[in-house]
């Protein structure tokens, strides 16, 4: 039974449609003009000299193409960050719901109090000890904090339950199957969509982390982008400093694109993880 | 040279003593303060090695171009700590956690205070630096200093000029105004002319109102060691904030928050017409307000008596070296490089505002004229300045702090809710709270 | 078996844990320790004891800023999964046309970092440059300020609606997904319309996703920082440094040098957020049974 398509729900649910689709509209058109455009122009409607691709070149080619190398540190921190952190909550998700073991209701309960924990309180604290062991200022002081996601595990915790069957874990371990290869051989592609969902969760935390970055990295070429923005913008306050913000707005732009286009592409996949993570709570 | 935004992050206070227990006693092996002598900084730069240096300011980079070149053994390793309160933070950070503290760091004028009251920052006597005394300006000269010590060496400054609009002015016959007095009455002719002008933008900003303070010959804050003294009802502060406050009562200041792309819009399209500020602003304006090219002019700072010659410091920075650096020699070298010697008047080349008297009367700094200012050779107008600032200002040895809060106290005034002379007083209190918390002797 | 088991299932667990208590568990206990303490600029570090703990609960500025979330709490997260409600239920009822599409941009700016999005509303919220400026001008109208300190809050609101409003619309959207087709089918021979369909079936349904979508939601209020620390730049009046409790802690320790009391207040919002959390989540379960 199909229902009929309605004209007026669907002129109504366009308000929404537009409402987040706007300041998105907004960023593509201020991508186009120079920065004097921006100061005088209609925001949602293009200008006379058209500087996209100039913006564009102007984003890379600025300060000797930093941006480019800040996009590089950010897929590496994306990798390895968001990466490990799937990893350890698939094998700690995992291990939580198919192994009854001492201490299991206390891990979990530890585990999902962080969860409420706000990052910022941490911030300092972790500062302070990562200081003492000469970790600030490296590449591992913004990605061993991601490396832990409780939201991560919790998800992967779900999936393993109702995902993977007891039964064919135990006839691999009558096979005399290690646990470990049962996990990775077995367990892991009935996983995927979970997987991939936090994977992609992961990697937006990842992706949007700002806080711990500016925080932690005093070094400009180790930054992400999102603390490279920011320093773009803060430059404008400063005397001496080029005010640049045609690029701030273009390099957002470049910014959000790449995690559109993985939103995009593996909608799927994402879509069906978190109907089996949020239902089944 | 930043204004201050206020929250920003920021660090202030080194005398944190909070690790210092847990990261390490490197102070059991102080050196004594020996004296370095010039002999020892040269066979330092023969001998060569590594220095770290953190500042924002962009003409250093070609400084340390040159430095490298004209001693290949040095290593200078420039990096961008971000900008004020970022880079503060930062150091504030380093320094507490004992790990990856540079040898050289651009502290602003209105912060140094706080670095050298918790010792955190070297005192440079030590390398012979009493000697440079005429070197700089008085102005800045007097802001590195604390007692006999000297705790950085000025890099640029900040005497206040009148930054303004010819094309607006003339466009409704305003004539440049000398006094304040002109000034406000310029404002209200302005504003009634055209309701989309304003004769400036000011939404409460704490470096702005303290120097218009200084400038008024107001001394809230007085300093010695741990007493300090903070009392925004002196006479000169009762001048500015009487003058400000018909302003304000005239809706006569542009409302938009300073630094931001709708300030900088409204320097482009006249609806700013005026700015009263540092000295370092035409590479702003130059940058951030192309649109203004032709357009601006710069006038001596309107004054409260008329035929007055007062001004004042906005902003400026010095670099400083950090008590726990591990190459000061070679930072000194640095730093006598880039504020007296050769890098000093590489700076001046790229755009900076110096000072060093050396270079603010060069006749060819004086004499530069500027396209973006109608040819106009501002550099008088600004070295002047430099020479009128009123002696005997201090700031607080916990400024970086006060400066953050100045927008949840005093910025209700540019709000209508209370008068700025109010909004000082709530100001001045929670400074006074602070203090008090942070264990000073504030009365 | 079951000792084996137990080595096994710590192997597995183990990784996870140890990077959790290395940034977790840790630092909580670091902040623990330091809350006991004081630091001056002048005179150095004291033990307090609890004095930080008793400040703190008559301290005017955290209650100001505690307020102010609580506030946004209670306005700004149902505003938000109304409307995330609403559209999944739009979606969910077949009779959209391009109901995919929808899908899809709706969700787009959770892929937009806040930082992103805090700069970008802010451009566009300018009065003079920005789009308000922009209706201003071209109506002639003077809009309210989404700048000024009247309406700050719900600017930010705003903000995080658009930010999450696509997120918490996917979760219960795969909540409605799984209800079995058959149900729809037999109401439908009894006669039941869509407005009776939803209250029967859909919206029971649904209390798990919500809940889910709640507690989130609670958590994600009460570490309320990107938004306001960036506004701050051109909004310096509205946004005062103890705007929100995660701000303030950041003022604090980044801004004052109170380290100590800082570490105080940020342990007090954990253990609020997670009461919370808690006393919600026992309550839409109980309700549930």
């Amino acid at each position: 039974m199909t229902p009929k398509r309605s004209v007026p729900l669907t002129v109504i649910t366009a308000l929404a449609l537009i409402y987040s689709l706007l300041p998105l509209v907004w960023l593509l058109i201020s991508a186009t003009k120079t920065q004097e455009g921006l100061f005088g122009s209609f925001g949602l409607w293009f200008t006379g000299d058209f500087a996209f691709f100039d913006n564009i070149a102007a984003v890379f080619a600025y300060n000797d193409g930093i941006f480019g190398r800040w996009l590089l540190n950010t897929l590496f921190y994306v990798v390895a960050g968001a990466g490990g952190a799937t990893l350890l909550a698939a094998l700690a998700g995992y291990g939580l719901a198919k192994f009854d073991f001492a201490g299991r209701r206390a891990v979990f309960a530890v585990v999902l109090g962080g969860v409420a924990v706000p990052p910022t309180a941490l911030a300092v604290p972790i500062f302070l000890m990562f200081a003492e062991m000469g970790l600030t200022d490296t590449p591992w002081a913004v990605i061993i904090p991601t490396l832990a996601s409780p939201f991560g595990l919790y998800l992967m915790w779900t999936y393993s339950r109702d995902a993977v069957p007891d039964e064919i874990l135990e006839s691999a371990r009558m096979d005399g199957a290690g646990e470990f290869k049962t996990f990775f051989s077995l367990a892991v592609p009935l996983l995927a969509p979970g997987l991939v969902t936090v994977l992609l969760f992961n990697t937006v935390m990842t992706w949007n982390n700002f806080f711990l970055p500016l925080i932690m990295l005093k070094d400009a070429d180790l930054f992400p982008l999102t603390l490279g923005l920011y320093s773009w913008n803060e430059q404008g306050t400063t005397a001496g400093g080029d005010v640049v913000f045609n690029l701030v707005i273009t390099g957002s732009l470049l910014t959000i694109v790449p995690l559109i286009v993985a939103f995009l592409l593996l909608q799927r996949h994402w879509q069906s993880g978190l109907a089996a993570g949020s239902v089944k709570q | 040279m930043l204004i201050t935004r206020r929250r920003a992050i920021l660090g202030a206070a080194l005398s944190l003593t909070l690790l210092a227990a847990g990261c390490g006693g490197d102070s059991a092996d102080e050196p004594a303060a020996a004296t370095v002598s010039q002999d020892d900084v040269q066979a330092a730069l023969a001998a060569g090695g590594t220095i770290t240096v953190w500042a924002w300011e962009p003409t250093l980079k070609q400084v340390v171009a040159d430095f490298q070149t004209a001693y290949p053994k040095v290593k200078v390793n420039l990096v961008n700590s971000g900008t004020g309160n970022d880079a503060y933070t930062a150091l504030q950070n380093a320094i507490q956690a004992g790990s990856g503290v540079p040898d050289v760091a651009q502290i602003e004028y209105f912060a140094l205070p706080q670095f050298a009251l918790g010792k955190a920052v070297t005192d440079l006597t030590t390398f012979g630096a009493a000697s440079l005394d005429g070197t700089f300006t008085p102005g800045t000269w007097n802001s590195v200093r604390s007692g006999e010590a000297i705790y950085g060496l000025p890099m640029d400054s900040g005497p206040m000029a009148l930054f303004y609009n010819k094309d607006v002015f003339d466009k409704h016959q305003l004539g440049v105004p000398a006094t304040w007095a002109e000034y406000t009455a310029a404002a209200e002719k302005l504003h009634r002319a055209d309701p989309k002008a304003y004769i400036t933008a000011d939404s409460g900003d704490a470096g702005f109102t303290t120097s218009m303070i200084w400038q008024a010959g107001g001394k809230p804050y007085t300093v010695n060691g741990t007493d300090v003294g903070i009392d925004f009802a002196d006479a000169g502060t009762q001048k500015f904030t009487a003058q400000w406050q018909k302003l304000i009562d005239g809706k006569l200041l542009n409302p938009v928050a300073g630094w931001s792309d709708g300030w900088y819009a409204g320097l482009a399209d006249g609806t700013i017409a005026s700015l009263v500020i540092g000295a370092w602003m035409p590479a702003n304006l130059e940058s951030g307000v192309k649109a203004g090219t032709g357009k601006w002019r710069v006038a001596p700072m309107p004054q409260w008596e008329s035929g007055g010659t007062a001004t004042a410091e906005n902003g400026g920075s010095s670099i400083a070296i950090p008590e726990k650096a591990a190459n000061k020699t070679l930072a000194y070298a640095f730093l006598k490089y880039a504020t007296v010697d050769e890098g000093a008047q590489t700076r001046v080349d790229n755009g900076a505002f110096p000072a060093s008297t050396k270079q603010l009367n060069a006749p060819e700094f004086l004499n530069k004229e500027f396209p973006y200012f109608g040819g106009q050779k501002v550099n008088e107008v600004l070295a002047a300045s430099a020479g009128q600032v009123v002696p005997g200002w201090s700031y607080l040895p916990f400024q970086v702090y006060a400066n953050n809060v100045f927008n949840d106290t005093a910025g209700k005034a540019y709000l209508g809710q209370g008068t700025l002379q109010d909004g000082l007083k709530s100001w001045q209190d929670a400074s006074v709270k602070y203090g008090q918390e942070q264990g000073f002797t504030v009365r | 078996m079951s000792t084996r088991r137990s080595w096994i299932g710590w192997q597995f667990t183990g990784p996870f844990l140890a990077v959790f208590a290395l940034v977790f568990l840790a630092p909580i206990g670091y902040a623990a320790y330091l809350s006991l303490f004081r630091n001056r600029l002048i005179g150095g570090t004291a033990f307090v004891g609890l004095e930080n703990y008793t400040k703190a609960f008559s301290d005017p500025q955290f209650f100001d800023a505690l307020s102010r979330v609580v506030i946004f709490l209670v306005v700004q997260v149902p505003i938000m999964l109304f409307l995330a409600l609403l559209i999944a239920l739009a979606l969910d009822s077949g009779r959209l046309y391009g109901a995919a599409f929808f899908r899809i941009s709706v969700f787009l700016p959770y892929a937009v970092p806040s930082v992103v999005a805090a700069l970008m509303w802010g451009f566009m919220y300018g009065s003079r440059i920005g789009l308000v400026g922009n209706v201003n001008d071209a109506f002639g109208i003077t809009l309210p300020d989404p700048l000024s300190p009247d309406l700050i809050l719900a600017s930010i609101g705003n903000i995080v609606t658009w930010e999450f409003v696509g997120y918490n619309m996917i979760i219960l959207y795969s909540g409605l997904r799984v209800v079995d087709a058959a149900l729809y089918e037999a109401a439908a021979i009894d006669g039941a319309g869509q407005l009776r369909i939803i209250r029967a079936i859909k919206l029971p349904a649904l209390r798990g996703p919500l809940a889910v979508a709640t507690i989130f939601s609670i958590i994600g209020s009460f570490q309320l920082f990107n938004e306001p620390q960036i506004l701050d730049t051109i909004a310096p009046n509205s946004i005062t440094t103890y705007f929100t409790p995660n701000v303030y802690a950041y003022q604090l320790s980044f801004g004052g040098q109170q380290v100590n009391y800082s570490a105080t207040i940020a342990l007090i919002m954990g253990v609020v957020t997670m009461i919370v959390a808690y006393l919600f989540q026992r309550r839409s379960i109980g309700a549930g049974r």
